[in-house]
């Protein structure tokens, strides 16, 4: 019963992902890509609450070629999972929704 | 008499066309021998990170374009600083050695200067 949220705009300039991070539950996983992936950030304003959710169970991806690209391979925050399409689609399949925040 | 015109990036790179545009709108310009300059801030500070691999997302490196512009006489490069310490980048992160980083006061500054600013 649970939703993938996915994320493609970057926490700086956007409130996507602060409005994922309000809604997303345990059960839920978060998809970061394009320049959503700076939300995987360390330094960003969400990173306290994306740790907390990390550290409730809830999983968080981020796009390695996304984050490749950018240049934030060492700039991620703990936890955070890296991914690729192949993954993608077998976690829109595992769960029931998804929601893209955009 | 050449005119003073800064070019202001403050998109992040690859997510949209509006970083690579700028660069372009930028090399282009400093084809026609005015005092030139580029701004890097907000998310534009991000295409600055000098350990990108774009080959992945099939995108031109921005960290292997931007080392050219002096190259192409755009020898005033500034990087805004509040915009680099929000998003935790620090100088030696930068693939522009030639960067100059300043504050919001200077960039009010190098604004009042300008004849022409370029916005992107």
């Amino acid at each position: 019963m649970s939703t993938l949220h996915t994320v493609n705009k970057s926490p700086f300039t956007h409130n996507t992902l602060a409005s994922c991070i309000a809604i997303c539950v345990e059960a839920d996983g978060i998809l970061l890509l394009e320049d959503g992936v700076f939300g995987a950030m360390k330094t960003t304003p969400c990173a306290f609450h994306l740790s907390d959710l990390i550290r409730q169970g809830t999983k968080v991806y981020a796009l390695e070629d996304d984050v490749k690209a950018r240049g934030l391979l060492e700039k991620l925050l703990p936890g955070v999972l890296l991914t690729n399409y192949t993954r993608f689609v077998q976690l829109s399949i595992e769960h029931r929704c998804v929601q893209s925040w955009y | 008499m050449a005119k003073k015109i800064l070019l202001i990036s403050r998109h992040a790179p690859y997510g949209t066309s509006t970083a690579k545009e700028a660069l372009d709108a930028l090399l282009a310009a400093s084809v026609y021998d005015q005092d030139l300059g580029v701004l890097f801030m907000d998310d534009g500070v991000f295409q600055l990170l000098a350990m990108q691999d774009s080959a992945a997302i099939e995108q031109k490196n921005i960290a292997a374009i931007l080392p050219v512009l002096p190259l192409y006489d755009v020898e005033n490069i500034y990087v805004h600083w509040e915009s680099m310490q929000q998003r935790g980048i620090t100088t030696t992160e930068l693939v522009l050695n030639a960067a100059q980083v300043i504050d919001s006061d200077a960039v009010s500054c190098l604004l009042a200067q300008q004849d022409q600013l370029l916005s992107f």
